[in-house]
């Protein structure tokens, strides 16, 4: 948007509500908000601190090992469903139910399975991730141009050669575009394991400032938090984009 | 043909359910019933009608929080849409809290709200209005540009712009944007039962689990999955229904 | 179809003295530093068809949107029928290349409008639609919608729109581009017909030199970089003979000829 002629960056609005947030606390219009200052001080006080570095190292590690399997099991699961139609007509009903369903109903079943312990938090993490990698690399193999298929035919490639040379870039892009919602899915899953199950990352961290009513902390970690869901999902598009140049042809 | 994908698709089912079952009578675990005691249990939670009290109960800040977003949702992403300004102060907003775990804001909420239906109306609300609002800002900002041109052309008035071409044009997306708002409302719905208090069908599955009676737990989880998966189906097959060739009218194809 | 063949006209072949309909004085345009139009003038003959033709980036639809009111010259004036143009206009009509039909409208609520949005009642608007939906020859399909037609039905519903609203001036935006090649001979040899039944000035947009030179009373060839008007052709002979038998007239294929020599040029 253009005021008086200078360009403003999409995202500067962020500012604008950065400081009427300070303006509210500095109003100490309510008390669960406190200036933004105060917050972004605090922030930078914990950072460093043993509990946050624990809650962060935690919350990594079941988000990476759940992003692991997530793209590991649903990136040849989804491939396969995109070749095997006898194992798409099979599959893929489940793989629909599985992504309209709030799969936060199914976090009590793993916690009585599994326990209240990492474990279950990163199968929940998995699980929310999983169906739409699933999903968009079938989409990905299955609308490879026909045209490419016929040419790999008759240009007389082997399997392997198609498959890496030919295939596997056709589908990228799409492939890519569906680790992407499933990372960003991968982080709410990763939240509301540790919400429900809340003895580890920062579901704990949240539950011991909430019940102290620290409330700058809480806030300096929801930022923490939200910047880096917002980074990593910044960071996936621009994987993406890098890759989709030729998407459009396809 | 149609039978080939019928029977496969209850071949899956009768293979998932008794894969559920035999894994049940290992038992892979003492907290996994088998498939058929989950049945059992199922069908005398609706018998008595506990079933569907915990519904009414839990359904509450679902209907009233998809319908706060709905209203609220289209009518800020047509203003996003529409303006430019408007757009540049808040769909920054929605889009962090689109990629953002808005579940983590929950302690939050209760701690401001308390535990009644308030602060779940409110966790339904966070969960579904982004993707109403990002949703039905797009399609108002994408409506085709010659349709607009047609429109100036023969002379049409801003108000006849909006309501006779923008907002029948975008539709379709709108339309998505709120299945998609009503399916994050659900597990907002849900989040806020298991971790606000327990009431309705939240209430089903923490006591059954506190008394250790696994199949009504998983009996009444099984039937959210079926509810809410049964309901977006529908509201899918209605959005076909409603909006079929609506995208193929105007362009040559 | 519907529409009733040509009958022999006694014009004047001469250009001296036509009524002017339109006329275009100087007009530039600019998006920032692109100059799509520079310094244009042209003339547009009432009652006769006047295509602009030119390779693609000439701003002929440009100048077709700014005679329409769409767009704003950067400088310069349009004038229609001696009044000043400021925006669209109940005096002109136009054709979009995309048809730019309403998906969720049958047949009638599209021909009709461009007079729904006159605020002309609804039986009003209907009775005239419905006799403009016959001329283009869509009888029967008034309650169909556009995805159930053919490209080629949905551009008559275009042009059935753009005449129901009885406008002087007639704009067509390459309108039979986006139809298949049998179908856009047709449109063709109907547009003919339409020039001269209907008292309208029509401006017509093409890069097809061949449609040009078959429909057109005056051809205006416009290069790009910058945009000018470089030639105006006014085809002489063959204007009242039978629609098939211009196609094979000599004087016909040297004009189709002799602009390809010029623009071929330009062809990226």
């Amino acid at each position: 948007m253009i005021v008086f002629g200078y360009r403003l960056p999409a995202m500067a609005s962020l500012i604008l509500w950065g400081l009427l947030w300070e303006l509210v606390g500095w109003m100490e219009l309510t008390f669960f908000i406190p200036p933004l200052s105060e917050v972004l001080v605090t922030l930078f006080e914990i950072i460093g601190t043993p509990p946050f570095l624990k809650a962060l190292s935690e919350t990594a590690y079941a988000f990476s090992m759940g992003v692991f399997f997530a793209v590991g099991i649903g990136v040849p699961v989804g491939i396969l469903m995109g070749r095997s139609r006898l194992l798409d007509e099979l599959l893929l009903p489940w793989v629909n139910v599985f992504l309209s369903a709030p799969l936060t109903a199914l976090v009590p079943v793993l916690m009585v399975l599994f326990g209240f312990g990492m474990k279950s938090i990163i199968i929940t993490t998995t699980l929310f991730a999983i169906w739409i990698i699933i999903l968009n690399a079938r989409t990905g193999v299955r609308q490879i141009n026909r045209s490419l298929v016929e040419m790999a035919q008759s240009f007389g490639a082997s399997p392997m050669d198609a498959f890496f040379k030919i295939y596997f870039w056709a589908a990228l892009p799409e492939i890519l575009g569906g680790v992407r919602i499933g990372i960003i899915r991968a982080v709410k899953g990763v939240i509301i394991g540790q919400l429900l199950i809340s003895i580890a990352g920062f579901g704990a961290l949240f539950e011991l400032y909430s019940s102290n009513f620290l409330m700058a902390h809480f806030w300096a970690i929801l930022i923490v938090l939200f910047a880096m869901a917002f980074s990593i999902s910044e960071f996936m598009a621009y994987l993406e984009r890098k890759v989709s140049y030729y998407a459009a042809n396809r | 043909m149609a039978n080939r994908s019928l029977y496969l698709k209850l071949l899956s089912a009768v293979i998932i359910f008794g894969a559920w079952e035999i894994a049940g009578r290992i038992p892979v675990s003492y907290a996994f019933p088998t498939f058929i005691d989950s049945m059992v249990a199922l069908f005398k939670l609706a018998a008595d009608g506990t079933l569907f009290v915990a519904y009414a109960e839990t359904l509450k800040p679902l209907v009233v929080g998809v319908a706060i977003s709905t209203v609220l949702g289209i009518g800020l992403g047509i203003w996003i849409g529409l303006s430019k300004i408007f757009d540049w102060l808040f769909s920054p907003i929605f889009i962090v809290m689109q990629s953002a775990p808005l579940a983590a804001l929950i302690p939050l909420l209760v701690m401001a709200y308390g535990i009644g239906l308030t602060s779940k109306v409110f966790v339904v609300c966070i969960m579904a209005m982004p993707v109403i609002v990002l949703n039905t800002s797009a399609a108002v900002r994408h409506t085709p540009v010659s349709m607009k041109d047609m429109c100036r052309s023969f002379m049409g008035s801003r108000l006849d712009m909006l309501f006779k071409i923008i907002i029948p044009a975008a539709s379709p997306l709108i339309f998505s944007g709120l299945r998609l708002g009503v399916s994050a409302g659900f597990i907002g719905a849900i989040l806020s039962e298991l971790k606000i208090t327990p009431t309705g069908v939240g209430d089903i599955i923490t006591f059954s689990r506190s008394i250790a009676d696994y199949p009504s737990m998983y009996a009444a989880i099984f039937s959210i999955i079926v509810l809410a998966v049964l309901f977006l189906n529908l509201l899918e097959r209605a959005e076909q229904l409603l909006f079929k060739g609506n995208d193929r009218g105007y362009v040559s194809d | 179809m519907a529409m009733s063949q040509i009958k022999p006209v006694l014009t004047s072949t001469e250009t001296a003295q036509t009524d002017i309909a339109v006329s275009v004085r100087n007009i530039s345009k600019n998006y920032g530093a692109v100059e799509a139009l520079k310094d244009l003038t042209l003339d547009f003959p009432r009652g006769q068809l006047t295509s602009l033709l030119g390779p693609s980036g000439c701003g002929k639809t440009t100048l077709l949107k700014i005679i329409a009111g769409l767009l704003k010259p950067s400088s310069g004036e349009v004038e229609v029928n001696g009044k000043p143009v400021v925006g669209p206009g109940p005096n002109r009509a136009f054709v979009f290349q995309d048809f730019a039909l309403l998906p969720w409208a049958t047949v009638m609520r599209n021909v009709a409008f461009g007079l729904e949005l006159r605020g002309v009642a609804k039986s009003e608007r209907e009775d005239v639609a419905a006799k403009y939906i016959r001329d283009v020859g869509l009888a029967g399909f008034e309650n169909s919608y556009p995805h159930e037609l053919s490209g080629g039905m949905r551009q008559r519903v275009g042009l059935a729109r753009a005449l129901s609203v009885d406008a002087k001036v007639l704009l067509m935006d390459e309108p039979f581009s986006a139809v298949d090649e049998q179908t856009r001979r047709k449109f063709q040899e109907d547009l003919l017909g339409l020039v001269q039944n209907e008292n309208k000035t029509f401006i017509f947009v093409t890069h097809s030199i061949e449609e040009a030179v078959y429909v057109s009373d005056q051809i205006a060839i416009l290069l790009p970089r910058p945009s000018r008007v470089s030639e105006i052709i006014r085809p002489t002979g063959f204007r009242n003979k039978p629609m098939d038998q211009i196609r094979r007239d000599p004087e016909y294929l040297d004009i189709v000829d002799d602009i390809w020599a010029s623009l071929r040029s330009y062809v990226e």
